[in-house]
């Protein structure tokens, strides 16, 4: 029989808006935004850090939030894909998506644009290979990729151009 | 086109209006949805492959804090019949239910399920559950499976499924004939699942107040669904409401989710109405949602002409799905549909079996049943090239079926649309510099590398007709095809389309609505179309879904029906108002949005006033027009007959698209690590209806194709274990695996489609053959024979370096009679 455990207190920023909560230890970092904080957008597709469909960011960088706990996530700052557009108008990294055919089914594409997001933070010119290897982590079973990173390199150029 | 319509938006690249809420991450799958009072439900699982089970306690499960109910598989057998078998005697006697009664016939089996406030509950009881068990002989490979001496069904008497025996033209008299033959011991195509990144997730409500159940699920084929579900919980059909939305895609895997929709509702029904959800994860879909067909060729014979010209193949074909035939043995008769593939021969004889073995069952994974027979076909012709000493692309050419033939009528009935194989051959190799590429082989080889160009020519055979079904078993009761959509004017004039499909990514809401938009000359952003399935929408046919590459036939046949419906019902509504004829009047937009106007009188109504006169102000309307409703619904028949189940002879399907592919791969001599160096799609799919979402489902289907060929296999070990069922043991294939793909169309319009169009999306899994065939002419002179449709560094290493696949030069053995 499981021991009874206390739950935990954390704050942590979630696109801009503070919240508190009282979580349990194993409560994973997805299951809190999905469950508690009804961000729906953020998937789960593997479990196990493989496939990249529960991508956010926390503090800038990319994590897989299906393989860390909420606790971890105690005071930081996360980006989901609930956040990207700004007062209704998409971001130029969901625009480029939108005109590349850049998804199908859609499942992968906010874990896959945050991963995108992260790349062009650091690189606004990467070349195929680099786009590739940044998107390794991010599995996606309906496109093959090839619009997907279509998608990326317009977005390097949309926003060389903000 | 009827008279009178403006051919505008089909054939456009309209951006898909799936987007808007996808890309913001508002898109509502499955697992998004939460009900008032939901429950979660956990299946306890067989850790054996086959088993019988001895007891199963539950008490300590039941007494944790928050578990609301369990339910065994003997505690549901009595309150439900087995689940329908498609198949004849003896195999229509096994029992199939949603959790295992006595028995567990797979690593993975469900053997009993627990209910609770929380998932983390019913994780934590679920570990809670002791199954005894006494293990009993897996019956792991398909062949084997043959000799019966460990039965799966015992009530069966057999482990073999189905067997009959395709025969056509005169074989004999070929073989006499012929020049040359070509024997070839065995050849695999290996199991594997294209593995929707989201899992199976069901919501179940069993509401005990009016006896009905709602579901809100991913299956990707509730028509196929209802059927088994109305009949296994013995409910009128009526009383079972499906609904999907968004479905992060299925490619038919999540077709039988059946069994898992029973034992939701069930633990709903027990736990007195609350809804239940299921979400699986990714290691209860790997061992235990579906897996594609895997199957083996023995003894294959090919007779050719004194040019390579194949006249006949006879062979012996068996195919193994897994512990429970479910959607089977339909594949048993679907590869069918391309007997010949691409090529001439007119002479052959399969005998076809299929086998029950303890390992997951199959569903109809994209390319179902008809990439496992073109595969083989794609060998053995790439493999009597080779042995005949014949450049791949000339024999090809030399048994392709001709362009002017079309349609063209196979030995087996099926009619083939249209097509033009040699001209797509000839795009592939401008497009990737096929004479190029050559030159760079020769140098290569040279240098001591392993250098091989491959071409696969495969089908897509699009909108079935479900009375091959009646070749498996003469008893069933169903033929033809259908579509069912509706077309409305709503009460303030929106344009509003449903259809009875339940679309994964292909866009169906923006195709549907480039139809309707062409129908009433108005934009594509003034048509509403539903997302999702759903029963009470009244629009689905015994055949509704999404699968089988169809709905830009069957879908957008029913859609363009019920808009043409629509028209004619406004034309006379407008006549009415307008005071003029009906050859009078024009469909467009005007100030007051979308209308109809009187080009004689200069008078119009816009479609608020014309869903008015209908609905709202209807005095105004005379009684010789109250059969107007505006709210039309149009069931979409293909044109078929009941094929001949003796002869095994009628037309199967009633598109054909075809693809062809190109493949230049090196395979490293120190790692035996394959790479693509270079790859082109071409395809032909007909008309397009959008040209930016046909390319994308060529590139996801090069992806699925590529990662079957080189990375994803699942993996049985002897006693049964699946030894990847979890995605860092299968490996789906990533962004840094696939090469860039280069991309060309043809076009030859289908005779069979309002459209032109043809169904597409499956791609008939070209990659696999392909990249056999680069593979093979890259160690045919290492002695090489590639035998497996699978072929990662691990396999070709074993393949040249390990003494008993050396042998396997003996697998091809020819017969030279000139």
């Amino acid at each position: 029989m499981p021991e009874a455990v206390q739950n935990i207190p954390i704050q942590l920023k979630v696109n801009g808006k503070l919240h508190s909560l009282n979580v349990e230890p194993r409560l994973l970092l997805v299951e809190m935004l999905r469950e508690h904080l009804d961000l729906t957008g953020t998937h789960v597709g593997c479990d196990t850090t493989y496939c990249g469909a529960c991508t956010v960011l926390m503090n800038g960088a990319t994590v897989k939030s299906c393989t860390m706990f909420a606790v971890q996530a105690d005071g930081a700052d996360l980006l989901t894909v609930e956040g990207l557009e700004r007062e209704g108008q998409l971001h130029p990294i969901q625009k480029a998506f939108a005109d590349s055919y850049g998804l199908q089914c859609g499942y992968c594409t906010p874990g896959l644009m945050l991963a995108t997001h992260q790349l062009l933070s650091r690189n606004r010119q990467p070349d195929d290979k680099v786009i590739r290897k940044a998107i390794a982590g991010n599995t996606c079973r309906c496109t093959g990729y090839q619009n997907v990173i279509k998608a990326i390199q317009l977005a390097a150029r949309n926003m060389d151009r903000v | 086109m009827s008279p009178g319509e403006t051919k505008r938006w089909v054939g456009e690249s309209l951006p898909r209006k799936e987007e808007n809420r996808l890309l913001r991450g508002r898109g509502k799958f499955a697992d998004d949805v939460k009900l008032r009072d939901m429950l979660y439900l956990r299946f306890i699982r067989s850790p054996y492959a086959h088993a019988k089970i001895l007891s199963i306690d539950v008490s300590a499960a039941e007494a944790l804090p928050g578990v609301i109910c369990t339910l065994t598989g003997a505690e549901i057998a009595p309150q439900t019949q087995p689940f329908i078998e498609i198949g004849p005697e003896p195999f229509a006697k096994i029992k199939d239910y949603p959790l295992a009664v006595s028995r567990a016939r797979y690593q993975g089996e469900p053997v009993a399920a627990v209910v609770a406030t929380s998932p983390a509950i019913a994780d934590d009881a679920a570990e809670l559950v002791p199954v005894e068990y006494d293990s009993l002989d897996p019956v792991v490979d398909g062949e084997q499976a043959l000799q019966d001496k460990s039965l799966l069904h015992e009530e069966a008497g057999t482990n073999r499924v189905w067997n009959g025996v395709f025969e056509y033209g005169d074989v004999d008299r070929a073989f006499k004939d012929a020049a040359y033959i070509v024997n070839i011991d065995r050849l695999h195509f290996h199991r594997f699942s294209s593995t929707p990144l989201e899992n199976n997730v069901i919501i179940a409500e069993w509401d005990p107040k009016d006896e009905r159940i709602s579901y809100s699920c991913n299956n990707s084929f509730p028509s196929f669904a209802i059927q088994f579900l109305a009949a296994h919980l013995n409910v009128h059909i009526d009383r079972i409401r499906v609904e999907t939305s968004d479905i992060g895609g299925s490619f038919g895997i999540k077709i039988t989710s059946y069994p898992q929709m029973a034992v939701c509702a069930l633990a709903s029904k027990k736990a007195g109405g609350r809804p239940v959800k299921w979400v699986e994860t990714r290691s209860e879909h790997m061992t235990s949602s579906a897996h594609g067909n895997e199957r083996t060729f023995r003894d294959t014979r090919v007779a050719l002409d004194k040019d390579g010209v194949i006249t006949a193949i006879t062979s012996r074909h068996i195919d193994d799905c897994g512990a429970y035939p479910r959607y089977e043995p339909l594949g048993c008769v679907i590869w069918s549909q391309v007997f010949p593939g691409v090529y001439r021969f007119q002479n052959a004889r399969i005998d076809f079996t299929q086998t029950v073995t303890s390992k997951c069952p199959v569903g109809p994974n994209r390319g179902y049943s008809r990439m496992q027979h073109l595969w083989f076909l794609e060998r053995v012709v790439d493999l009597c090239a080779h042995e005949l000493g014949i450049a791949p692309d000339e024999m090809r050419l030399r048994n392709y079926i001709r362009p002017e033939e079309f349609p063209y009528t196979t030995p087996n009935g099926c009619v083939y649309d249209s097509g033009n194989y040699p001209k797509m051959l000839q795009v592939a190799k401008d497009l990737i510099g096929w004479e190029e590429w050559k030159k760079k082989q020769a140098v290569a080889r040279k240098e001591g590398r392993l250098f091989g160009m491959g071409i696969g020519t495969t089908l897509d055979s699009g909108t079935n007709n479900f009375g091959q079904s009646q070749i498996v078993n003469p008893g069933l009761p169903y033929s033809g095809n259908s579509q069912g959509a509706n077309c409305k004017l709503d009460i303030y004039g929106e344009v509003v389309v449903a259809v009875g499909s339940c679309p994964q990514g292909q866009g169906h809401e923006t195709t549907a609505a480039q139809v309707v938009a062409d129908v009433l000359n108005i934009h594509p952003d003034l048509v509403t179309v539903r997302t999702g399935f759903d029963t009470e929408r009244n629009v689905h046919t015994g055949f509704s879904g999404t699968y089988a590459s169809q709905f830009a036939v069957s879908g957008l046949s029913a859609v363009h029906g019920a808009a043409q419906k629509l028209k004619a019902e406004m034309k006379r509504l407008a006549a009415f108002a307008l005071q003029t004829s009906e050859d009078d009047l024009e469909f467009g937009v005007g100030a007051q949005g979308p209308e109809v106007r009187a080009s004689g009188n200069g008078k119009s109504i816009n479609y608020w006033g014309l869903a008015n006169l209908v609905n709202a102000n209807t005095a105004a309307l005379p009684p010789e027009l109250y059969e107007l409703t505006l709210n039309c619904r149009y069931i979409w028949r293909a044109p078929f007959k009941v094929p001949d189940r003796q002869k095994k002879y009628g037309n199967l399907t009633l598109t054909y698209a075809s693809q062809l592919h190109i493949a230049i791969v090196e395979v490293d001599r120190e790692t035996f690590i394959p790479r693509i160096l270079d790859y082109v799609a071409v395809d032909d799919c007909g008309t397009m209806i959008n040209p930016s979402i046909v390319e994308g489902q060529v590139y996801g289907a090069t992806a699925h194709g590529i990662g079957a060929a080189l990375m994803e296999n699942c993996v049985y070990d002897p006693v049964g274990n699946m030894l990847t069922s979890t995605f860092s043991d299968y490996t789906p294939i990533t962004a840094v695996n696939m090469p860039a793909l280069k991309y060309g169309h043809i076009e030859t319009p289908s005779p069979h489609s309002y459209s032109g169009a043809k169904g597409m999306g499956e791609g008939g899994a070209a990659p696999i053959h392909t990249i056999s065939a680069a593979l093979q002419d890259a160690l045919f002179s290492s002695g090489i024979v590639i035998e497996d449709s699978f072929n990662n560094a691990d396999s070709l290493f074993r393949a040249m370096v390990s003494k008993e696949i050396v042998q396997a030069g003996k697998l091809v053995r020819v017969e030279r009679r000139v």
